[in-house]
């Protein structure tokens, strides 16, 4: 075990999955000799050679469009864009093929890519580079969206994305990439897609997070046991698939959810975990359910970054509702 | 600039030496067989469509020798990237008449191609299919296959960044690829000159650094020659080659467009004139002694096995609606299996 950040424990990944597996190729803008602008595949190159760690062209939609075609023939890309919002040419490649060729091939071709892209804010990074539009992929039928929350969940997911016979979006948030540094065993061993963590147990509300927005949601329910209310934290992980039924039985144990995330309010992923709940857990609930999101504003420039993003201020407030309501 | 690569006039006559596969009579009545057999299916499809027994057709009529030429110069090996206008290469490839009409009419397995089983199937959106096609030639060059990935596009699709974009990483990283434009002069209701002010769609080919030729898409002859040559060069690790074929799309753009609301009859009746298959019985029958008998007998056989076919897809039952589950993903998600349940399907 090896203390790591998130994106050495991404590296660490890559680096995995180049050596046991002679199929697996890395491309994307400046993940080459620069070793990507985050530096998540910094010294690859020199491990395994220009020709599995290759600096594409300037071409969103060829990084994803080519990874279709590689993958339909034999290779598992694992491409990178270089910032979600540079994702959207790609969105075409992912949506028209990559999440359709085994379908409409019924099996005859399919598509094992991994999508890889830092998002969300709070770097205080340039306009187009804050994003936080996971939603957009996860309403993609026949793809998988995975967001990591830490260094060691990062690590074994991204080796489930990139054995995973079917393509996955993998993002990254960028936030944590140096934010915390825990113990990670570099032992090949992947996590799997589709389940939720439950982070910390407690009896009397279920906070939802994924992400960079778990360090507020941690932080909350920090503040929350020292004034006596103790939360469940599930970090969901997985976007797509969503594991809807870890989310339910907690909330039928608590009665109560908050759920966090830094996306737009409006159509989000806390809407579909809301209508979920309403559906199946009608009867637990003691409260409404309420969402603690971005604002439906574009992504404000870094001076006024801040102000965007749900801060734990935001989450408390919203914990004393739900607790207060009758 | 050179003239397109032609090799038979409009009438089939000969307007320089052959290149040396085609003084072979066999090899030519097998892309004359083809080309005919292609327009049967054409034929066919067209009027199961407007007797509501098939979905919305893209019709190939007077681009056959494109397709048939570009595959017909292809290895088993090779992997063939058609747009939706490519039927005769399909079907020169192995892809069964069942199996299009299938697709046509709206049947996923139409696409489960039991020949075939590298190539992709037709690509709907205009010029995503170039990326995949830089994609399979990334893979081969990889795996260190001798295979080159063929994609084929329409002339609007060189408008596209993904034509673009496809095109100058061939160039870069000099993958096996081999782009084939079929210029049939309208992209729907846009002609040609509306869609670029580029001289020649070959040209394109500039800005990416690799070898661009205009070919007489109505030549098969010309259409399988400058393929060939493309294809040695890619297999010999020379890189990408892109190709215009120069011909005319005699029908409208597929059976729910009407192309007499943004053409003249008369420009189409001109193009009636040049179009690719009486330019190749005429040097059949004057080089290989093509008989009325053979052509009769050719479009006999052409006839009853697109019929044969076309009774067993409509003799085919649909799938089970539970298919539209069951194929997604390897393994479904819950919420997949959850979503199938509640459909309630056998």
């Amino acid at each position: 075990m090896t203390d790591m950040t998130m994106i050495e424990a991404i590296r660490t990944a890559l680096g995995r999955a180049l050596q046991d597996d002679a199929d697996v190729v890395l491309f994307g803008e400046d993940v080459g000799i620069d070793g990507g602008v985050f530096r998540a595949t910094d010294g690859l190159i020199q491990r395994f050679g220009a020709a599995r760690v290759r600096d594409t062209p300037l071409s969103e939609t060829v990084i994803a469009g080519m990874a279709v075609g590689a993958a339909a023939h034999g290779l598992k890309p694992v491409a990178e864009i270089q910032f979600m919002g540079f994702l959207y040419p790609a969105i075409d490649q992912l949506a028209n093929h990559a999440a359709r060729l085994r379908n409409r091939t019924r099996g005859r071709l399919s598509c094992p890519m991994v999508l890889r892209a830092p998002y969300g804010g709070g770097i205080k990074a340039p306009e187009h580079h804050s994003e936080s539009m996971e939603a957009m992929l996860a309403h993609i039928p026949g793809l998988r969206v995975v967001i990591p929350s830490t260094p060691a969940r990062a690590y074994g997911l991204l080796l489930a994305a990139i054995r995973n016979p079917d393509p996955v979006v993998f993002l990254e948030p960028k936030r944590l990439y140096r934010a915390l540094s825990e113990p990670v065993s570099d032992d090949g061993l992947a996590l799997p897609i589709g389940e939720a963590v439950l982070e910390r147990e407690g009896g009397d509300v279920t906070l939802v997070s994924w992400g960079a927005m778990l360090m507020e949601t941690r932080a909350a329910t920090d503040m929350l046991a020292s004034e006596g209310i103790e939360a469940e934290l599930i970090d969901l992980s997985s976007l797509k698939p969503i594991d809807r039924e870890t989310v339910r039985t907690s909330v039928e144990k608590t009665g109560r959810c908050v759920i966090i995330h830094e996306a737009p309010l409006t159509a989000g992923l806390g809407a579909e975990i809301s209508a979920d709940l309403a559906e199946h857990c009608l009867t637990s609930l003691l409260a409404p359910i309420y969402r603690v999101a971005g604002y439906d504003t574009v992504m404000p420039y870094p001076r006024l970054e801040d102000h965007y993003m749900p801060s734990a201020v935001r989450i408390l407030r919203a914990v004393h509702n739900v607790m207060e309501f009758e | 600039m050179s003239d397109p690569l032609a090799f038979l006039d409009a009438d089939g006559r000969r307007l320089r030496d052959l290149p040396d596969f085609a003084s072979d009579g066999e090899t030519l009545k097998a892309l004359y067989a083809a080309m005919v057999r292609t327009r049967s299916f054409d034929t066919k499809a067209i009027s199961l469509q407007r007797t509501g027994r098939l979905g919305t057709y893209a019709s190939s009529l007077g681009q056959e020798a494109i397709s048939v030429g570009v595959v017909g110069a292809m290895q088993d090996a090779d992997v063939f990237l058609p747009s939706f206008r490519e039927h005769g290469g399909q079907l020169w490839r192995g892809v069964t008449l069942e199996e299009l009409f299938l697709y046509w009419g709206g049947d996923e397995r139409g696409n489960d191609f039991a020949g075939p089983r590298q190539d992709f199937p037709v690509c709907i959106p205009v010029a995503s299919q170039f990326p995949h096609a830089a994609g399979v030639a990334l893979a081969m060059q990889q795996k260190g296959e001798r295979g080159v990935a063929v994609a084929v596009g329409g002339d609007g699709a060189t408008s596209k960044g993904d034509f673009y974009e496809s095109l100058n990483v061939v160039g870069t990283w000099q993958l096996p690829a081999v782009f084939v434009i079929n210029n049939n002069e309208w992209a729907i209701s846009v002609p040609r000159k509306e869609q670029t002010r580029a001289r020649r769609l070959a040209d394109k080919a500039v800005a990416a650094g690799i070898p661009g030729e205009q070919v007489d898409g109505n030549d098969v002859i010309a259409v399988r020659e400058a393929t060939t040559r493309a294809l040695s060069r890619a297999r010999a690790g020379k890189g990408g080659t892109l190709i215009e074929c120069l011909s005319y799309r005699l029908g409208d753009h597929t059976t729910a467009d009407d192309a007499s609301r943004y053409r003249d009859e008369a420009e189409v009746s001109l193009h009636w004139k040049r179009e690719p298959l009486t330019r190749l019985r005429n040097h059949l029958v004057e080089a290989h002694g093509w008989s009325k008998e053979n052509e009769e007998a050719l479009l006999r056989s052409c006839g009853d096995e697109i019929d044969a076919a076309a009774e067993a897809y409509l003799a085919t039952e649909a799938e089970s609606p539970g298919a539209m589950f069951a194929h997604l993903y390897a393994s479904p998600p819950r919420e997949i299996s959850a979503q199938a349940e509640e459909f309630g399907d056998d």
